[in-house]
C-alpha cells in the first residue's frame, strides 16, 4: 500500500492556478524528488500534503485514509507527517533541546525525561550532541537545518516532506544537510523532497517527478529523467540547469 | 561577556570604560558635560529666583515647613496608590491578554467574539478615564444592591482595569501580529493544536517583544491611580488636597508629585534600558534573527 497518494489535486491562490490536477503516489521506503522551475508548485504541493494549505479539489490519501475530507482532525494527520522548511523555522525563544522535545511532550504526552532522552539520542546521531543547550541564533544555518530535521524526526513520522531544505544555506553548508538526508534514506525513511540540487536528486531519489505548469509532466527513475527525458519541457529545464552550472 | 556588568551600570558606563581603556578623552568628555550642566543649572536657577513674583511662588509652592509637615502623611496615603497599582496591574495583564487572544481568533465562527473585543477596545480607549471612574465609583455603590461592594477603592480599581486593559490588549495584539506566520506553521506542522501553538510558540515571543510598551502603560497606570482620589479614597493626591485646603498653601501638591515621580522615573529609565538592550541584541544576532 502506498504511504501517500494524491489524486487530481488542485490549488489556486486567487486567480493563480498553482496545482492543476496532480496525481502522485509514494510507496513505503521510497524517496521521491520533485524538481521544476521556481513557482512550479513544488512547495505548494508539500504544504497541501501537510494540510497547511487546503486543497481546492482532488484527494490526498495517507495510508488509505483520506485526509482532505471535511471534519478530519488535522493535528492527528500532521503528527504522522514531518515537514522541514526552507527557512528552518526553529523556535528562537527555545533551546535546541526544547525545540526538539516540545511536540513529543505537548502532542504525544511524553514525560520530560523520556522526551529529552529521545531528543539527545537523535541530536547525537546527527552530530549535534553538544548543541542541545544552545539557542538557534547561535547556530550556523546548516546546524539549524539539521536541528529542524531532528525536530521533525522526534515525532517519529511515517513520511517526511522536505521543502528546498538547502536553498537558504551558504554553499559550504549544503553538504552537511544533504548528508543527513542521505542517512535518513539509508534508514528507510519515506520521503517526498522538493529540491533544486539536481546532483543530489540523481543520487538519492528512487523516482524523480518533473513539475511543470501545475502538473507532473514526467516522472521516472533518475537515470532516465536526467539522461533521456521524454518531454521537451523537461529537456529545456535540465538544459537551463546545466547552463547555470547547477548540475 | 563583560558587557553584562557594563549594561547594568547605566550612566557610569562612560566613566568605567575610560578607566578600562586608560585613555583621557572619555574622562575629558565627562568633565565637560559635568561643567556645562553645572553652569546651565546655575543660570536657570538664578534666572528663576530673580524673576518678578518669585517670592510669591516660593511661598505658595516651595514652603519647606509645609513640605516637611505634609510629606509623612502623604507618603502614608501613597501606599494606597501603590496598592491600587499592583492589584490593577495583575488583572490588567491577564484580562488584556484574554482580549488580545480573542481578537486573534481566526474564522467566521468567532466573528461575534472578535467584534466584541474590538468594540471593547474602541470604547474604553475613547472614554476619559476619570468618567469611567466616576460612573463606577459613584454609580455602582449608589445602586445599593445586595452583594455589590461599596468600597470606592474597589470600584476605582475596577475602572482602571477596564480602561487600561483596552490599551494593553492593543499592545499584546501588536506583539502577536509581529510573530511571523511561519512560526505558527512550524508549530502546527508538528501536530500542535492552535491553542498549543499560541501558548508555547507565539505568545512567549510576542510578550517578550512588547515588554517596553507594556512598561510604558504601567507608568501611565501608576499616575492614573491618583484619579481614584476623586471618589474620596484617601490616596496621595486626595491627602495633599486635604492638606492644601486646610492651609491654602500648595506645597503638599508638590510633595505628592514628588512621590509619583520617584516611582515613574525609575520605571521610565528601566524601560529605556530594556529597549536599548533589545536593540543591541538584535544587532548582535544580525541576519540570524
Amino acid at each position: 500500500m502506498s504511504v501517500l497518494a494524491l489524486e487530481g489535486v488542485r490549488k489556486s491562490f486567487g486567480r493563480l492556478e498553482v496545482l492543476r490536477g496532480v496525481d502522485l503516489e509514494v510507496s513505503e521506503h521510497e524517496v521521491v524528488c520533485l524538481i521544476g522551475a521556481s513557482g512550479s508548485g513544488k512547495s505548494t504541493l508539500l504544504r497541501c500534503v501537510n494540510l497547511i494549505e487546503p486543497v481546492d479539489a482532488g484527494r490526498i490519501v495517507v495510508r488509505g485514509e483520506e485526509v482532505t475530507r471535511r471534519g478530519i482532525d488535522v493535528d492527528r494527520v500532521r503528527r504522522r507527517i514531518g515537514i522541514v522548511f526552507q527557512a528552518f523555522n526553529l523556535f528562537p525563544h527555545m533551546s535546541v533541546l526544547r525545540n526538539v522535545t516540545l511536540a513529543p511532550r505537548a502532542v504525544l504526552g511524553r514525560g520530560r525525561a523520556e522526551a529529552e532522552a529521545g531528543a539527545r539520542e537523535l541530536l547525537a546521531r546527527f552530530g549535534l550532541a553538544d548543541k542541545a543547550g544552545e539557542y538557534p541564533d547561535r547556530l550556523s544555518g546548516g546546524q539549524q537545518q539539521r536541528v529542524a530535521i531532528v525536530r521533525a524526526l522526534a515525532m517519529e513520522p511515517e513520511l517526511m516532506l522536505l521543502d528546498e531544505v538547502t536553498s537558504a544555506l551558504d554553499p559550504e553548508l549544503v553538504a552537511e544537510v544533504l548528508e543527513v538526508i542521505r542517512e535518513l534514506a539509508a534508514g528507510g525513511m519515506t520521503m517526498l523532497i522538493a529540491t533544486h540540487e539536481m546532483g543530489f536528486a540523481r543520487d538519492i531519489a528512487d523516482r524523480v517527478c518533473f513539475l511543470d505548469g501545475g502538473v507532473i509532466l514526467e516522472q521516472g527513475p533518475p537515470e532516465r529523467i536526467f539522461t533521456a527525458p521524454a518531454e521537451a519541457r523537461t529537456r529545456q529545464f535540465l538544459e537551463r540547469i546545466v547552463a547555470a552550472g547547477r548540475m | 561577556m563583560a558587557s553584562e556588568g557594563d549594561r547594568r551600570a547605566g550612566p557610569e558606563v562612560a566613566g568605567r570604560r575610560s578607566k578600562i581603556l586608560g585613555g583621557g578623552t572619555d574622562v575629558r568628555n565627562v568633565g565637560i558635560a559635568l561643567a556645562s550642566t553645572v553652569v546651565f543649572v546655575a543660570l536657570v536657577a538664578v534666572a528663576i529666583t530673580h524673576a518678578p513674583g518669585w517670592d510669591e511662588v516660593q511661598r505658595t509652592f516651595f514652603d519647606w515647613g509645609q513640605f516637611a509637615d505634609s510629606l509623612p502623611e502623604i507618603a502614608r496615603a501613597f501606599e494606597l496608590n501603590v496598592k491600587i497599582f499592583c492589584i490593577a496591574e495583575v488583572f490588567i495583564l491577564a484580562f488584556a491578554l484574554l482580549l488580545a487572544v480573542i481578537r486573534s481568533l481566526p474564522g467566521p465562527v468567532f466573528f461575534p467574539l472578535r467584534a466584541l473585543a474590538i468594540a471593547y477596545a474602541d470604547f474604553f480607549r475613547g472614554v476619559p478615564t476619570i468618567l469611567v471612574i466616576a460612573i463606577l465609583g459613584f454609580g455602582a455603590p449608589a445602586l445599593a444592591l445586595k452583594g455589590v461592594p461599596t468600597s470606592t477603592t474597589f470600584w476605582g480599581i475596577v475602572a482602571l482595569v477596564l480602561v487600561y486593559s483596552a490599551y494593553v490588549s492593543e499592545v499584546y495584539r501588536a506583539g502577536i501580529e509581529s510573530v511571523h506566520p511561519s512560526q505558527e506553521a512550524a508549530a502546527r506542522s508538528l501536530g500542535l493544536s492552535r491553542a498549543q501553538a499560541l501558548r508555547y510558540v507565539i505568545l512567549p515571543q510576542a510578550v517578550r517583544r512588547v515588554i517596553p510598551p507594556l512598561l510604558n502603560d504601567f507608568i501611565g497606570l501608576q499616575k492614573d491611580t491618583a484619579l481614584v482620589g476623586v471618589l474620596g479614597a484617601v490616596e496621595a493626591f486626595k491627602q495633599s488636597d486635604i492638606d492644601t485646603s486646610a492651609t491654602f498653601n500648595y506645597t503638599p501638591y508638590l510633595a505628592a508629585a514628588l512621590l509619583f515621580v520617584a516611582i515613574t522615573i525609575p520605571l521610565a529609565r528601566f524601560t529605556d534600558w530594556l529597549v536599548l538592550r533589545d536593540r543591541r541584541r538584535r544587532q548582535a544576532a544580525g541576519v540570524a534573527a
